[in-house]
């Protein structure tokens, strides 16, 4: 199962592609693609938003869906998805405690 | 310090205009991420995991109360209230946005400040001793030629496309706290039997995938031919250093494989062509650079002794700091302090915005305005008086700086890791916050003494794993960080590159690797005196083998 993420242009903001085909600023909420596809699917919004210049970085990476929710594979992704773990006030995971 | 004449301001205001403009044509989409990458790069500006990073140049280390002011406003206003020193005497803001760099930029230029050279193929920010102009130590100040050399290799028009990054470092005395002998080039700085002043020329030093120790290709170079030795190592480089393999592609790889000897025979014929001519560096130019890093003038301060000696009976913390954070000053009523951004459990290098502001501070009253960074991330105070270590260590309490952990096993150096880093394969500011907790207690740092450890989260060694008497270096294993342990490594003037010691280790199981190599040595060394780096180089590795592994061995 893969998701679409990418850094957003303007600001750098890692984000996540999601059903309503928008950008999202969580993880949680993305389009889970389960097919080949919906991989392909992804992946052409992907080269199309990248073209009109909205975001950079664009990759489809490889996760799997939990009782808690979509959860990377790599821990890179994962750190991207929460925030530094020696900070645990930034990134994503300090919004989700203080929304 | 330095200051900018008006050729230094206009070039960097007009860089300033000239990437404000290509952001603005970035975001209004009118060029493409492939045509801007390589323009914002070479404005210090990276994508990272979480955002983009601006890394700012901190010319030799060197800042004044002003600019430190102005990083502590930069996190304040556009990142998340704090900033990362790095390994090279810069600093890093893991969280700005693009569309805020223009104007970051522009305030950075307020104070003379930028980020140019901190990225790309060209010759970056030179770095030098961090005490220089204050060791007791020191035969001259390096700073002057760093200085020559900033402003030689700025957008050097032969040298802007290189085959990779270079990068150089001086010192001033023979006690070499800038890591020479692991850069591209390494100058140091001495006189001869006459009292003239002049390099020992080392080539071809790098970390990386492939560590290597410099070459020494000249032992004295008088100091009017600086740049026209220097462009001849980088022409030599230029040309022949290989460009179809980004991993081949160093100087290091260069010397080592065309030999130190002919690599030696090129860089001199090409010298002989460059000697005499208009690269010669006048002597009234010299010395006119020189005068901008003339010594601070100091007061006569002899209650310093006597101050000290009281204190130091008053309070054991502040015994404990002096023995570990304070160095020899060439004047003795003054002292050399260095502030240490390794707090037990904290993030090695970062410092809040509050902090930043309250070194500047200490810096006006009390270190005749100068602030250093050292390539170890800490903060130095070059010229305290030593009647004023007690108040400005009482200051350094009070804002959370007063660890008393200079070269102990706690004054970690860690690149950022995965925890930010796009090129990441492990974390290694965990391990570092780890590592540091487990070995918290000041007197077991002490008497376990002087130790630097040195972790990297990839194999391109930010960290300087390969040359930290301790290295740990992150990968990734199927999918896990797995942590390689290096011993014997080293990088002053008896550099050496460590040694792996066997299999890597989990990020649960690294800390306890570290301290079973610590306790090992404890068990072996010959006495007190005998200091870790030492012991090993005695020992080799056998009985950190036999510590870290022997269960495993009689297991199978």
């Amino acid at each position: 199962m893969k998701v679409l993420t990418a850094n957003r242009l303007s600001d750098g903001e890692a984000v996540w592609f999601s059903p309503e085909r928008t950008w999202i600023e969580t993880l949680e909420g993305a389009d889970v693609a389960r097919d080949p596809a919906a991989e392909e699917a992804l992946d052409r919004f992907g080269k199309e938003s990248f073209a009109r210049n909205e975001v950079v970085d664009v990759d489809l990476i490889d996760v799997e869906v939990t009782s808690a929710g979509i959860r990377p594979i790599r821990l890179r992704e994962r750190i991207r998805a929460a925030g530094p773990t020696n900070r645990l006030d930034h990134g994503k995971q300090a919004e989700l405690a203080n929304p | 310090m330095y200051r900018y004449d008006e050729f230094d301001h206009s070039f960097v205001q007009a860089r300033v205009a000239q990437f404000s403009d290509q952001v603005e044509r970035r975001l209004a989409g009118e060029i493409t991420e492939d045509q801007f990458r390589p323009l914002r790069l070479m404005n210090g500006v990276y994508l990272q995991l979480h955002a983009y990073m601006l890394r700012i140049a901190i010319p030799y280390g060197t800042l004044s109360p002003k600019q430190m002011r102005m990083l502590a406003h930069v996190a304040r206003t556009y990142d998340k209230g704090y900033g990362h020193f790095t390994t090279r005497q810069n600093l890093q803001f893991n969280w700005p946005a693009l569309s805020d760099i223009p104007a970051i930029l522009a305030d950075l230029a307020s104070v003379e400040m930028h980020a140019l050279q901190t990225s790309g193929n060209c010759i970056r920010n030179v770095t030098a001793d961090h005490f220089a102009g204050a060791a007791a130590d020191e035969v001259a100040d390096p700073r002057p030629a760093a200085e020559i050399l900033r402003q030689w290799s700025s957008v050097h028009p032969e040298f802007s496309y290189l085959p990779r990054k270079f990068k150089i470092a001086v010192t001033g005395a023979e006690r070499d706290r800038a890591a020479i002998q692991t850069h591209d080039i390494g100058l140091h700085l001495k006189k001869n039997e006459q009292g003239e002043l002049g390099f020992a020329v080392w080539v071809g030093g790098g970390q990386g995938r492939t560590p290597i120790l410099a070459k020494k290709i000249r032992d004295f170079l008088p100091e009017q031919h600086l740049l026209s030795y220097v462009t001849a190592i980088v022409r030599v480089y230029n040309l022949h250093g290989r460009r179809d393999n980004k991993y081949k592609a160093r100087i290091k790889i260069l010397v080592h494989e065309t030999g130190t000897e002919e690599f030696t025979r090129q860089v001199e014929a090409e010298w002989a062509a460059l000697k005499d001519g208009e690269l010669t560096l006048p002597e009234s130019d010299i010395r006119a650079i020189e005068a901008y890093f003339a010594p601070p003038s100091l007061a006569a301060r002899p209650e310093g002794d006597e101050a000290v000696k009281l204190a130091r009976l008053d309070s054991r913390s502040f015994g404990e700091w002096l023995d570990q954070n304070v160095t020899t000053h060439k004047n003795p009523d003054y002292a050399a302090v260095t502030i240490s951004l390794k707090g037990i459990g904290e993030t090695p290098g970062d410092a809040s915005a509050d902090q930043m502001d309250a070194v500047a501070d200490l810096a006006e009253q009390y270190s005749a305005n100068e602030i250093r960074v050292s390539h170890e991330q800490n903060l130095i105070l070059p010229h305290v008086a030593r009647a004023d270590l007690k108040a400005v260590y009482d200051t350094l309490v009070e804002i959370g700086l007063a660890t008393a952990n200079s070269n102990l096993i706690t004054d970690i150096i860690a690149c950022p890791g995965l925890d930010y880093c796009a090129l990441a394969n492990a974390r290694s500011i965990s391990v570092a916050q780890d590592i540091s907790r487990r070995f918290g207690s000041l007197e077991r740092q002490r008497e376990i003494g002087e130790l630097k450890l040195k972790i990297s989260g990839c194999i391109n060694a930010c960290g300087h794993h390969h040359v930290g008497h301790i290295g740990i270096l992150g990968v990734e294993k199927k999918g896990a960080e797995l942590y390689q342990v290096t011993l014997g490594g080293s990088g002053d003037e008896h550099s050496s590159i460590g040694e792996i010691i066997g299999r890597g280790f989990g990020p649960d199981e690294i800390g306890g690797a570290i301290e079973k190599i610590v306790d090992t040595y404890l068990a072996h060394r010959a006495d007190k005196s005998e200091k870790f780096l030492d012991a090993y180089r005695r020992l080799g590795p056998a009985p950190f083998k036999e510590a870290l592994y022997a269960g495993e061995a009689k297991a199978a």
